[in-house]
């Protein structure tokens, strides 16, 4: 069973490059019986959701626009 | 036959100008210096002005701003990256055999402060407080590792192309993205959030 502080390195590179078989599966089966890491996966995509907006100049940065 | 070129951005689309605080801001997250980001923008509106008939319609006004403030900021960050290489800077960094986030992590590695839900991720990036907290914990990121970051997530590069401009390992740009990652939402999860309930 990989721990969670493995978990947060194949999340975040999950983001960065394919992930192996063996490294999804490892993955999908630790975010079956642990919350605070599917709490981190879902956190991380809104980061990158957030900042897709921002590179799209869709984000309020603007204060007068929030 | 097209519409002259006066007639774009169209008339209901406020002037560039309007824009300079939100291009400044974007800008200087990416930069980290606000000279170059206040020239960044200066050139922006200007090539705006110039390049106005280029400019259909087919996007907002705001979006189409930001396209060309990010060719810019592109060019830019390339000459950063010359003159002040971070790639020591990010090997320390990547290799460091502990970091701020071990705290987080019992000896078995399992979360002893797990991540909160953070709740419904289109209400989140309705709520003018995420990005209020996004932009303050964006600029709290050290700059080897914001530089990376921002390489990745704003500008759209990918890892192998980060690697070859600022000079480091895949390895090396895995663990520092992985890194912004981590002090992000951590940042997020206490200025967002905060101790008390949803941030909503």
């Amino acid at each position: 069973m990989i721990t969670c502080k493995e978990v947060t390195h194949l999340i975040s590179e999950g983001h960065d490059r394919r992930l192996s078989l063996s490294e999804r599966i490892g993955l999908r089966l630790h975010l079956m019986m642990c919350n605070g890491c599917r709490n981190f996966d879902a956190q991380l995509r809104l980061i990158r959701k957030a900042c897709q907006r921002l590179a799209n100049g869709e984000a309020p940065l603007d204060p007068r626009e929030r | 036959m097209r519409p002259p070129a006066s007639g774009s951005p169209p008339s209901d689309d406020p002037a560039p100008e309007t824009y300079r605080d939100y291009l400044y801001r974007f800008a200087v997250l990416q930069l980290r210096d606000p000279h170059l980001a206040e020239d960044a923008v200066q050139e922006t509106l200007l090539a705006a002005v110039t390049a106005k008939s280029r400019f259909a319609g087919r996007s907002s006004a705001k979006t189409w701003l930001t396209g060309i403030l990010k060719h810019k900021i592109a060019d830019l960050v390339r000459k950063q990256s010359r003159e002040t290489p971070l790639a020591d800077a990010i090997k320390v960094e990547a290799t460091r055999e502990s970091d701020e986030f071990d705290a987080l992590f019992r000896q078995n590695e399992h979360w002893s402060s797990p991540p909160r839900d953070w709740g419904n991720p289109e209400r989140a990036l309705e709520n003018k407080h995420f990005w209020e907290a996004l932009e303050d914990c964006a600029t709290l990121m050290s700059p080897a590792v914001a530089r990376v970051f921002m390489m990745r997530e704003i500008q759209g590069l990918s890892t192998e192309e980060i690697c070859k401009e600022v000079g480091i390992s895949t390895t090396n740009c895995w663990v520092m993205l992985h890194r912004a990652r981590m002090s992000l939402r951590l940042c997020l999860e206490q200025k967002w959030l905060g101790d008390g309930a949803g941030g909503a």
